[in-house]
């Protein structure tokens, strides 16, 4: 399990339930349920295994272990890991997806000026 | 009444083992005739829309993009399998609200895709919803766009295995053993889905009258590939 150790990063414990705008200048790793929008321009957000996200996400990195209802716009990367459960449209960068994830949903990579962008599994 | 459980149940194989099996996830491989002209198509140009209708693939999703594509997936028959989709009609039977179920799935604008892999789908599917999730897929393929879809013949057997399929960078398919948990079960009590009917050369000409042209493609393992052309 993926929970971020450092002090930088903000948590979500899994009893907490936040309906509204969240937006931030530091990584956010959910585990409750948050429903909404998220805005981390040039951070990570996190969806922990117990993490239950209804919200349009906008972020440089997007991790999902739990349940996400709702698109990602990623400057970087999105990972999908093997629970997770994505209904929405993906754009990013980079994407990787692993086997036991479900995605229902487009994936669309936005391919960086100048370079070509490879989608990993 | 059979209840809604009992409805769902009888879409998964009763001889499947519950228990997560090592093997299922073991891939084999097919050659693929009509994904051989799909290829074609995907590897001359970019920035195509491509529906791939089978359970979620990472290494579909990495070869789609990475040749410039959008990839959409929606697993349409873990979706109808969904019990909030039943309904029970007049004589009090529980029967599948298709109107519902295409409200809540398909719901892309019209002439939207260039290719929709439809794979084996439209055999594991409720009957009920056959036709009009070929009838959505035509709206939502543009004219000229594929459709790829891949059908038993009566040889196969109704214990057939529900495969989902993997695109490779040839026109060999990977193949994989379906099993999931039917909704409401945990996952441990993974099952495969169970071949729910077989469509002759004459149901399928039917099942995709209203498209620009047919072409079928025979292969050895009792499977018929459809490649059809909005």
């Amino acid at each position: 399990m993926d929970v971020p150790q450092t002090s930088e990063v903000a948590h979500i414990g899994k009893s907490v339930v936040i309906k509204g705008e969240l937006s931030g200048s530091e990584d956010l790793y959910v585990d409750g349920k948050v429903e909404g929008k998220i805005e981390l321009r040039s951070h990570s957000l996190t969806v922990g295994p117990n993490g239950i996200v209804k919200a349009d996400v906008i972020a440089k990195a997007v991790v999902i272990q739990g349940k996400l209802d709702g698109s990602i716009n990623a400057s970087d990367r999105v990972e999908l890991r093997k629970t997770a459960i994505v209904t929405g449209d993906v754009t990013t960068q980079r994407v990787a997806v692993e086997e036991g994830a479900f995605l229902k949903g487009k994936v669309e990579i936005q391919k960086e000026a100048g370079k070509a962008a490879p989608a990993s599994s | 009444m059979a209840s809604v459980t009992d409805n769902v149940m009888r879409f998964f194989r009763s001889s499947s083992n519950p228990a997560d099996d090592p093997a299922a996830s073991r891939k084999i491989t097919r050659r693929s005739s009509g994904m051989g002209e799909v290829l074609r198509l995907l590897k001359s140009q970019e920035g195509l829309c491509v529906l791939d209708m089978g359970s979620t693939s990472p290494g579909n999703i990495a070869f789609f993009t990475g040749h410039g594509h959008k990839n959409y997936s929606e697993d349409l028959l873990r979706s109808s399998l969904d019990p909030a989709l039943r309904k029970q009609n007049d004589a009090g039977n529980s029967v599948i609200d298709s109107k519902k179920f295409l409200d809540e799935n398909l719901l892309y604008p019209n002439a939207h895709f260039d290719v929709v892999l439809c794979w084996n789908l439209p055999d594991y599917m409720e009957e009920s919803l056959v036709k009009p999730t070929i009838d959505r897929l035509w709206s939502v393929l543009k004219p000229g766009g594929f459709l790829l879809a891949f059908f038993h013949t009566r040889e196969a057997g109704p214990d057939s295995t529900c495969y989902r399929y993997h695109v490779t960078d040839t026109d060999m398919l990977e193949m994989q053993e379906v099993k999931f948990a039917p909704p409401g079960r945990p996952a441990s009590e993974k099952q495969s889905p169970r071949l729910q009917r077989v469509f002759n050369n004459r149901h399928i000409e039917t099942l995709f009258r209203d498209f620009a042209s047919i072409k079928f493609f025979l292969a050895r393992d009792s499977i018929r590939e459809v490649l059809v052309v909005r």
